[in-house]
């Protein structure tokens, strides 16, 4: 029995022959991931925006329609009312008076008349935030965002070159970008856990990324004649294999998760397997073809062009 | 690079079987569990309420409401501490405005006097020894006392200890089992109660400052209009009282406080049957009562919780024995929430729910059933495609998989982490990291194949070249998890906790143990090739 290879030996594809093309869709992407978030916005969870959410899980599927007008009848305004899962499964989310005895009676009207209403529903989970708290969690979720793309890129600028550093800055800012204008364009919830799964893309994609760096490195260093276009789409040739069975092993997992695992990871494991598929898109196109345009030469890790550490690499250069 | 020395291979099986044994007691049933010694069973992971159902609430106290309250003891204590005493320094105009208090020492040859009484009712603080408040004196006979940010800083964190202990307490009291009470920054308490599914006794007991004052009935101030508007004489105070209707007018002045109360019960009236709470006092509080008591016989008083009259019955005779009821249109729920929370002491500020975070057990249970099915099925197509991909190979992968979540498994109960949902995701996701590494190792075997260079040398190089690329992608998954966990909250964290750990034993797994048994495998079959 012979192995499965989905990637044949010596493949040899010129993907960066394709890098313009390929950055005008990125580039077309980017504009509109960054226009959908203007224009259609999130759709922000309690975690964020604040309010109150109960889950109520009913026995048989109910109407969303019958159940607003209903939701009005309880003397609850402004309910924004969605189904996850399967359509007996009905969140109901509703902004939280600042006065928590004004917000504590809101919430008991509504789960009383859920409860007579609909005798065999239950009330699954109840959630509130308040608006301070709601405002700091949405920073310190930008904060951690921000930091964990600066922390990598600085880790990575030290590891490798500076042109490595500012590539994958920019494949780290195309992935986040494409993955928020997903986020707009299905209007799935955005919540704490999407911020995990951010930064979990970010991971991912830089794990990417760097293998394919990495390879960079090592050919640069063993193939100093080379142009540097050449050199890149061998990296890229080499690493493929591994690129396509690491993602598509992660896809497996992903996949299963998004139709066996709980609701409540859905957007989650959403979020993850769409990084996955723009995080390999990126690390071959942009985090590899920006290199090209950084001017990266294959004596870039001999010395000269470099900036900062250039003391330190002159010596070098002046070995045969 | 395959020479294993003896004592290598024994450490990591050595640190297998150790995880192993910890992982054991979280899968136990409970009634296995409960016939074994504590220490058998202490390492466990624990379930998050997201998973085990049960309720999260984060408590705010305004500070303000602490440094405003501090300034009103601040006049109390200097109006008295100036009439006590020879001689009785006469002071007027006394207020409290603007975060300080000013009052004027009507006679000039008092002022020294006055300050020598008010040095020691200040005192310093932490370890510059600034002082809590500060006096100046205006114009000659104006004092201004001015809190200081240390005064008011140490006053906080003095009420947040205090009101933690008595939020300890009243949930105690609710009989709720294992609950987790912990400060959180300045001014917040986090409260969790496992299995609790409907927090609304909990939110209302603890919403409750329960401050009980007994004060006396203003008798002159009748009139309704008045009443209503909220004006009242000179040293009395309007306050409402629901049962009757109408607000009140009662005595500024508090006859005796909560603080003096020694135990408080629920229990019903024996002419009516009604439900009333029945307190107790302590030795003082009880003289205390009698005394007034005996002094107005025939006079209302009232019964004020949180600044609301509960009831206002008269005085028929001295009451001695220290103890008294209240009664006043309770249910027996209201009764006994009263009742608790008087018993528990006063909150020495008042608590805002700001967040919560409630999950049926039955939606937990789901979640969990959910999860750990799909999370099987994930594991198992993954082995097989790990396995059709890379044939031997990819059966050690698969067991380095198997090895990664058991080591998992084991530190977090050595740590007796707490699993959450996004927990079970980053769980998911370490395996991804650990496939990843597999996947570079074996795919660089292959290359080595290709060049072409024996079996050996092929693994061997294989696991060297891999290296600096699966250490320089992990380091940056330490990275974002150790970013995770400084700065995100609750959920972030959860994920961040079970990743960082399986950054770890996934490193272990994919390098060190998929090699020990390639390399026994090579050692013992010499083969010429790898099918790979």
């Amino acid at each position: 029995m012979r192995p499965l290879k989905l990637v044949p030996d010596h493949t040899n594809i010129a993907f960066l022959k394709y890098r313009v093309v390929a950055m005008a869709l990125s580039g077309l992407l980017l504009v509109a991931s960054i226009a959908l978030c203007f224009v259609n916005g999130f759709n922000l969870g309690i975690d964020f925006v604040g309010g109150q959410m109960v889950r109520v899980s009913f026995q048989q599927p109910v109407e969303l329609d019958t159940l607003r007008q209903q939701m009005q009848g309880f003397g609850i305004e402004d309910a924004t009312i969605q189904t996850f899962g399967s359509d007996r499964e009905v969140s109901i989310r509703t902004p939280l008076p600042d006065d928590t005895e004004a917000a504590d009676a809101a919430a008991t009207r509504l789960r009383n008349g859920i409860q007579q209403a609909y005798p065999t529903s239950q009330i699954g989970a109840v959630e509130s935030v308040s608006g301070k708290v709601s405002a700091e969690l949405f920073e310190t979720g930008a904060i951690a965002l921000a930091l964990a793309m600066l922390a990598i890129s600085l880790y990575i600028w030290f590891r490798f070159e500076w042109q490595f550093g500012v590539g994958a800055l920019f494949a780290l800012f195309h992935d986040v970008v494409l993955t928020l204008g997903f986020f707009a364009l299905t209007q799935l919830e955005f919540d704490l856990n999407i911020v995990a799964a951010i930064l979990t893309i970010i991971g991912y994609s830089l794990n990417d990324t760097i293998v394919v760096y990495d390879r960079i490195r090592e050919n640069m260093r063993k193939h100093r004649r080379m142009e540097t276009a050449d050199l890149l789409d061998l990296s890229i040739n080499e690493t493929l294999s591994r690129t396509v069975v690491t993602s598509l092993s992660l896809g497996i997992t992903l996949g299963i998760l998004l139709l066996l695992g709980p609701d409540v990871i859905f957007g989650f494991t959403a979020a993850m397997l769409l990084g996955i598929v723009i995080g390999t898109f990126s690390s071959v196109y942009v985090s590899a073809a920006i290199l090209l345009w950084l001017k990266l030469k294959p004596d870039s890790f001999l010395p000269k062009d470099v900036g900062p550490q250039g003391a330190e690499r002159v010596r070098s250069k002046e070995l045969p | 690079m395959l020479d294993f020395p003896r004592w290598k291979v024994w450490a990591v099986w050595l640190t297998i079987a150790v995880c192993a044994l910890l992982a054991v007691p979280t899968f136990l049933p409970a009634n296995v569990k409960a016939g074994l010694p504590a220490w058998v069973t202490a390492p466990r992971i624990n379930l998050g309420l997201d998973l085990a159902g049960g309720s999260y609430i984060l408590l705010e106290a305004d500070t303000n409401d602490v440094a405003a309250q501090r300034l009103e003891t601040m006049r109390d204590t200097v109006q008295t501490e100036m009439r006590r005493g020879s001689p009785r320094v006469a002071i007027g105009d006394i207020s409290v405005r603007d975060g300080r208090l000013s009052f004027m020492v009507r006679d000039v040859s008092q002022v020294d006097a006055a300050r020598e009484r008010l040095l020691p009712l200040t005192s310093g603080v932490g370890v510059t020894g600034q002082r809590d408040w500060n006096i100046e004196v205006r114009d000659s006979t104006r004092f201004v006392m001015t809190p200081t940010q240390a005064g008011i800083e140490q006053a906080i964190e003095q009420a947040m200890g205090d009101a933690t202990e008595v939020v300890r307490r009243r949930i105690d009291e609710l009989g709720t089992r294992e609950p987790t009470i912990i400060r959180s920054g300045t001014n917040r308490i986090v409260v969790q109660v496992p299995g609790l599914s409907d927090p609304q006794q909990l939110k209302a007991l603890l919403g409750r400052t329960a401050r009980l004052e007994f004060k006396l009935v203003d008798v002159n101030a009748t009139d309704p209009q008045a009443l209503a508007k909220g004006q009242a004489p000179i040293g009395s105070q309007v306050l409402p009282y629901p049962s009757a209707g109408a607000p009140i007018a009662v005595k500024r002045s508090t006859i005796i406080s909560g603080d003096q109360i020694a135990d408080a019960r629920q229990e019903y009236d024996p002419q009516t049957g009604a439900p009333m709470v029945a307190i107790r006092f302590d030795a003082q509080g009880g003289r205390r009562f009698a005394q007034v008591t005996q002094q107005n016989v025939g006079k209302p008083f009232a019964i004020v919780v949180d600044d609301q009259v509960i009831s206002a019955p008269n005085i028929n005779e001295q009451i001695l024995g220290g103890s008294a009821t209240i009664s006043g249109g309770f249910t027996v729920e209201s009764a006994n929430e009263l009742a608790i929370a008087l018993r528990s002491g006063k909150l020495p500020v008042a608590l805002r729910v700001v967040e919560e975070r409630t999950v049926s057990a039955e939606l937990g249970q789901d979640s969990i059933e959910s999860g750990v099915l799909a999370g099987i099925v994930a594991a198992v197509a993954l082995m097989v495609f790990m396995v059709v991909t890379y044939m031997r190979f990819g059966i050690y992968t698969s067991l380095s998989l198997l090895v990664n979540a058991v080591l998992i498994m084991g530190i977090m109960a050595l740590f007796n982490a707490t699993l959450t949902l996004p927990g079970i995701a980053g769980f998911v996701l370490t395996i991804g990291a650990a496939v990843d590494a597999n996947v570079l190792i074996n795919e660089r075997i292959r290359e080595e194949l290709r060049r072409p260079r024996a079996a050996i040398q092929a693994v061997e190089f294989g696991y060297k070249e891999a290296s600096t690329a699966i250490f320089d992608a992990n380091i940056t998954n330490v990275i974002s998890a150790a970013i995770m966990f400084a700065f995100g909250s609750g959920p972030i964290r959860g994920f961040a906790v079970v990743l960082a750990i399986g950054i770890v034993t996934s490193v272990f797994t994919g390098v060190t143990f998929t090699r020990l048994l390639a390399a026994d495998y090579l050692k013992r079959n010499r083969p010429k090739t790898l099918n790979l």
